[in-house]
């Protein structure tokens, strides 16, 4: 049998990774002690700070802010070349200019979630009271915690309520939080591919990655920063688990179907034979590159934790009773990790609570990515759905 | 109470020339201004489009996902939902009509569909092909074979209307669930309404379509 060849080591150093985590190469809000982030689980974050990016401009009526929220692996730089990666930004196909959310009309904000790595407080920051990486003695945050720290930036930009908030996934989970936290606050809110709860079976996926990152020897109970160390292996396998949830069988078989990589028989080893297995190899490494794996569970568990109902006695109409924001929720039918019926029940409750709501399933085979990939009847909708809106805030959306 | 009783609306301005169906401008000319309606079947967005030039906050429901992404894209208020099932959802009262267009007659139960219809809504407005119209009647006399015409092209193994009614027959429903018939017009072949000063089964014989304005009849 030949040589196996496993997961390959990360390009990029740990340093440079972690540079961007108390250094971020975008903007940065600082809270300090007199204003600390109070946590869901008991705890007061102080300081902290949000790493952010903005495109266009803030309007004179402070009417025309969008706020952009990130998915499980995104960051800030939803549309300008990744600092680290030097990939272009995540969200280029729906923000930028010519694209439904063009910085020629509103000021569009994304920061990076509290728990996240590129620059907001998180696991893999600085604790300021040892010195050393928060590793593990981070607190856990919840999609709530998130929201309530991006509402503090809001009120540190100055801006009362936003035109839209737009998410996809767990950006999609926060747009909802934005709304039953601060529904006067949301002028409309564009959640797409999420759902208001996470399902038993997402929540066993999560609990899968989270397993694979803690079976890796060189994470060290969560203290490998410490140790000048990455536990990379564990974290690009529970990327490689976690990206096939986010792809579908049919996109899977149309794009590799069973063709090999780079030859024509098996070598009878467990080498990348398949075409699929190199495309999720280089998945898993390169996601390592850029993310940090104690930032991976936290983020993870706080979507696991998420259940607005839950937080609303149970009834998810309650959590939306008499809201004035418009909605526009987008499904994808080969979306298995967030399917479609997860947005009709919170269509349902949206209807029950008589809020303006638009509801779209776009076909496609290309599973939950879809939401960040070329769809265009997706970008119509999202178009038309934000010029509707900005029609009734009274935003001048015509060519300046 | 039959149709007789019934006041049409006055100085409706209708045809199927323009840009908008005869059977929408009617029940357009039905809605007050300023209210909020929902429209069941909304297709395309056409009468939503019409009512929203009139002020009126519209949203949408429709069966078919190309029919609610067209509209969501014009940038109207439409979930993809069915009448049948998913009118439950919807607290009593939420709005001021709510309107089943062209509908009744697909839905599987359509008396249930009506009573949710005014529980939904204070007031509903309904339009439907009249399968009383005389070339229905003369298709199945003479030519001995499911009637098909102009608006209802389909064959009656392809067709999605599976409960088609006569005027009588729904003003007959009305009675049945205690439904107050407020105005009802009967549109002829060329969407011109059947005059008012003729028999009721006149309007039955000679109305291709009905609009009912309807609203909640007090207790029997």
């Amino acid at each position: 049998m030949g040589s196996v060849k496993s997961i390959p080591s990360p390009a990029i150093s740990a340093d440079e990774r972690s540079h961007e985590v108390d250094h971020p190469s975008s903007q940065v809000a600082h809270f300090g002690t007199e204003q600390p982030l109070r946590l869901d689980c008991g705890v007061d974050l102080s300081p902290f700070q949000i790493a952010y990016q903005t495109y266009g401009e803030l309007n004179a009526d402070r009417s025309n802010a969008v706020l952009i929220c990130h998915a499980l692996t995104g960051d800030q730089h939803v549309a300008n070349v990744h600092p680290v990666t030097g990939k272009p930004g995540w969200w280029e196909t729906l923000v930028g200019p010519g694209r439904p959310i063009d910085p020629k009309h509103y000021f569009i904000i994304c920061s990076n979630v509290i728990g996240g790595c590129m620059g907001s407080t998180g696991p893999a920051s600085i604790n300021p009271v040892t010195g050393k990486v928060w590793g593990l003695d981070f607190p856990v945050i919840t999609i709530p915690d998130m929201v309530r720290a991006q509402a503090m930036l809001i009120d540190r930009l100055g801006i009362d309520t936003l035109f839209a908030v737009v998410g996809g996934s767990m950006g999609g989970m926060q747009v909802l939080q934005w709304t039953a936290a601060y529904p006067e606050r949301v002028f409309s809110a564009l959640a797409i591919a999420c759902a208001t709860r996470h399902s038993a079976q997402n929540i066993a996926f999560h609990e899968l990655g989270r397993q694979a990152v803690m079976a890796d020897p060189d994470w060290r109970g969560g203290g490998y920063a410490d140790h000048g160390i990455h536990p990379h292996r564990g974290l690009a396998v529970a990327r490689m688990a976690a990206h096939i949830t986010y792809l579908s069988d049919a996109a899977l078989h149309r794009k590799f179907g069973r063709r090999m990589q780079d030859r024509d028989l098996p070598t009878f080893s467990f080498d990348a034979d398949f075409q699929v297995e190199s495309y999720l190899r280089y998945q898993g490494s390169s996601f390592v590159e850029r993310f940090d794996a104690n930032s991976y569970l936290y983020l993870t568990r706080a979507m696991d934790y998420f259940d607005i109902a839950a937080d609303h006695g149970g009834v998810l109409a309650k959590a939306f009773a008499g809201i004035q924001t418009r909605f526009c929720v987008v499904s994808f039918t080969s979306d298995w990790l967030f399917p479609t019926s997860e947005s009709r029940a919170l269509v349902h409750a949206l209807n029950a609570s008589s809020a303006r709501v638009s509801f779209a399933e776009i076909e496609t085979d290309r599973g939950h990515d879809a939401f960040l990939l070329d769809v265009p009847e997706f970008f119509d909708i999202s178009r038309a759905f934000l010029q509707s809106a900005g029609k009734a805030r009274g935003l001048t959306l015509e060519d300046r | 109470m039959s149709v007789q009783e019934v006041l049409p609306l006055n100085g409706v301005a209708t045809g199927r020339s323009g840009q908008f169906r005869a059977d929408h401008l009617l029940v357009a000319e039905m809605v007050k201004p300023g209210s909020k309606v929902l429209d069941v079947g909304c297709g395309e967005g056409d009468l939503l489009q019409l009512l929203e030039t009139r002020g009126i906050d519209g949203r949408g429901i429709e069966l078919s996902r190309e029919g609610v992404n067209r509209c969501v894209a014009k940038g109207l208020a439409v979930v993809q939902g069915d009448a049948d099932t998913d009118l439950v959802n919807y607290p009593d009262d939420a709005f001021d009509y709510v309107i089943l267009s062209q509908t009744l007659q697909a839905t599987r139960q359509p008396r249930v569909v009506l009573e949710n219809l005014l529980r939904i809504g204070r007031r509903a407005i309904v339009s439907f092909p009249n399968f009383g119209f005389w070339k229905m009647r003369l298709q199945l006399l003479i030519g001995g074979h499911m009637p098909r015409t102009e608006n209802l092209p389909a064959t009656w193994y392809d067709t999605a209307n599976i409960h088609f009614c006569t005027i009588k027959d729904f003003v007959q429903l009305c009675d049945e669930i205690n439904v107050k018939m407020e105005r009802s017009v009967a549109l002829d072949l060329y969407g011109r309404p059947v005059p008012l000063n003729l028999p009721w089964w006149v309007w039955n014989m000679f109305g291709e379509q009905a609009v009912f304005l309807l609203s909640r009849g007090g207790g029997k």
